[in-house]
């Protein structure tokens, strides 16, 4: 058999990984904010939830000695925010159209079509946070750790955003089903509600004080809130990161594990 | 196996299967395509078209057989294989929410080209596959001509050896469709690219393939240049169209000296004869002798789907066209045909 070149200059070629996660990102950038409805409601629920809550239980819940209750309830506002915000349903309608079929045939580099969605999501989750600070600061709420503190709080909350991520993407990636990524909300609930929502630990009782105990959210709210009204705890920040790798590992691995089986040949 | 190209055909199967479970959707396929060439591939819905083009691109893997494509082993180095190649499959793969412009750039850029570069073969394609002043608009809004035109440009931003096209223009207006053609002709003559097409209309394969292969039941049946094939067929076809019994035509036409065979199709009966000329007078005779009412009386020579048929034993039947409107199609093109002949 002969060997012989090609006859013609190709150019296509591999971009290299860091040029393919930014190509990616920028595309989900563009889409979410063409996207407007996906990211209003996340904006516009911890707002209502955070002024219904403070209205109806703020007396009440500062019985409890020393507890400013809008600091207590910011971090709340803020998880609720950012939590179940994802690209998610690019994913499932560029499945669905072929698209990503296209850009599995190109020879960008696999990781890259989820990273590249993770890196926008993690600039909207981040950018959600803001407002909503903002309304905590107009209701009088004050970061004892300063602008430092609020870096990191936003930078946590970020990052727990983030994780959960990894829940939406794995069932988008499995399934390519829209009503099937929905149902992502319902580890929302879970998550979101047995835990330290309304009032803190030491006041719960029976089996909801036992379940916030194994729930990450449990430590990400206590390391939140310690950066707005204890200071700078090491040990409650320590809890916290490592509530939130664990939930990253769990869910990262899913839509790593989704990604594979959708982008490799089968 | 190293990098290098390692023979001069654009695309080789050998021996290509694939499985479904026990379904063997695939069942030995060997395809040997030219460079440079433009090559249809046809088939019956579920004979194995699809499957075989989601392995030629990299999508599925084989079950055994080998694969090269632009030279290198689809298996062994789908990477390269995917920077030689540029696929439109079926129904247009666009993100609506994005700029035309937009999609071809981030098409570029996966692929590795520079952002100069980009936006130079952006401006190449938007005249090639002329759609202007649109690249600036959300895809969402093109019409379907559009988005297939933008699909070609996307396929084509790398400069590919080697064009997969998964039946361009199903859904088009025949006004789009002949622009799609224009350009695939366009595109194989100025930029020597090697077009493997699959396609519903036969219409579209004896127009622009230099060669077709027929797949049925998993197998190659058939391979070979249109006319050639249509050549094997060894006989023009007089097609009467009856007010009346088909079958009586039949066997009354039966008698006629060279007649080779006789089908019938409905109120339709197709004569194959060695020279239609010299026959069809007799043809007509022998059904009016019969008191048997003609509605349309044509000669022409075999068209591709005369050869599916042989093939397959069925009519050509695409997604979305009807077998009647396919053998319409045929009808109005053998007529055509054989009114050029005649004159």
């Amino acid at each position: 058999m002969t060997t012989v070149a090609p006859e013609r200059t190709v150019q296509g070629r591999k971009a290299g990984f860091h040029r393919d996660i930014v190509s990616m990102s920028l595309r989900a950038v563009r889409s979410a904010v063409r996207d407007p409805e996906t990211t209003i409601p996340a904006l516009v629920i911890p707002v209502f939830m955070y002024i219904m809550t403070v209205g109806a239980l703020e007396d009440f819940a500062e019985s409890i000695p020393g507890l400013d209750y809008r600091a207590f309830q910011l971090p709340v506002a803020v998880l609720f925010a950012v939590t179940g915000v994802s690209r998610a349903t690019t994913v499932v309608m560029d499945i669905q159209s072929g698209y990503f079929d296209r850009l599995v045939m190109t020879p960008v580099n696999r990781l890259a079509l989820l990273l590249g969605l993770m890196v926008a999501d993690f600039v909207l989750v981040m950018a959600l946070c803001i407002p909503v600070i903002i309304m905590g600061y107009i209701a009088g709420v004050q970061f004892v750790t300063g602008i430092q503190g609020i870096l990191v709080f936003v930078l946590m909350a970020g990052t727990w955003g983030l994780m959960f991520t990894g829940f939406p993407y794995a069932i988008a990636l499995k399934t390519g089903n829209a009503a099937a990524v929905n149902t992502s909300f319902l580890l929302f609930f879970p998550f979101l509600f047995m835990t330290t929502l309304f009032v803190p630990q030491e006041a719960m009782t029976g089996w909801l004080s036992a379940a916030a105990d194994y729930n990450p959210v449990t430590y990400i709210l206590a390391a939140l809130r310690s950066l707005i009204y204890v200071g700078w705890d090491g040990q409650a920040l320590r809890d916290g990161v490592i509530a939130i790798v664990a939930v990253g590992v769990v869910s990262i691995g899913m839509a790593l594990a989704a990604l594979r089986g959708r982008a490799t040949r089968k | 196996m190293n990098d290098i190209p390692s023979q001069p055909l654009a695309i080789e199967t050998r021996e290509l299967i694939r499985l479904y479970g026990s379904v063997r959707a695939v069942n030995g396929v060997d395809l040997a395509v030219k460079k440079g060439e433009i090559y249809g591939f046809l088939g019956p819905n579920g004979a194995g078209k699809t499957t075989v083009i989601r392995m030629l691109v990299t999508l599925l893997a084989p079950t055994s057989g080998s694969i090269m494509v632009a030279g290198y082993d689809v298996v062994r180095h789908p990477d390269l294989v995917r920077s030689r190649i540029g696929v439109a499959l079926q129904e247009a793969a666009l993100d609506n929410k994005q700029t035309g412009r937009e999609l071809l750039k981030l098409q570029g850029l996966l692929y590795g080209l520079g952002r100069r570069e980009t936006d130079r073969r952006i401006d190449e394609l938007s005249d090639l596959v002329d759609i202007g002043d649109a690249m600036k608009r959300m895809i969402g809004t093109y019409s379907g001509g559009m988005k297939r035109r933008l699909d070609l440009a996307a396929a084509l931003i790398h400069h590919p050896e080697v064009l997969f096209l998964d039946e361009p223009t199903t859904g088009l207006d025949p006004i789009s469709r002949s622009r799609i053609w224009e350009e695939v002709r366009k595109i194989n003559a100025s930029m020597g690219v090697t077009i493997f097409l699959t396609t519903q209309y036969l219409e579209e394969a004896d127009a622009l393939a230099e060669r077709v292969g027929i797949i049925n039941h998993g197998k190659l049946a058939v391979e070979g240049a249109p006319s050639e094939l249509k050549r094997e067929r060894g006989s023009d076809l007089i097609v009467a169209r009856l007010d009346g019994d088909a079958a009586l035509a039949a066997e009354a036409l039966s008698g006629i000296p060279s007649v080779s065979s006789i089908e019938t199709h409905g109120n339709e009966v197709t004569v194959s004869v060695g020279n239609g000329a010299s026959v069809i007078s007799a043809v007509a005779l022998r059904l009016n002798e019969e008191g048997l009412t003609v509605e349309e009386l044509t000669l022409r020579t075999p068209t591709l789907d005369d050869v599916f048929l042989h093939v397959t034993g069925v009519r050509f039947q695409g997604d979305g066209v009807s077998p009647e409107a396919a053998e319409e199609d045929e009808t109005e093109a053998g007529s055509s045909r054989a009114q050029i002949r005649e004159g």
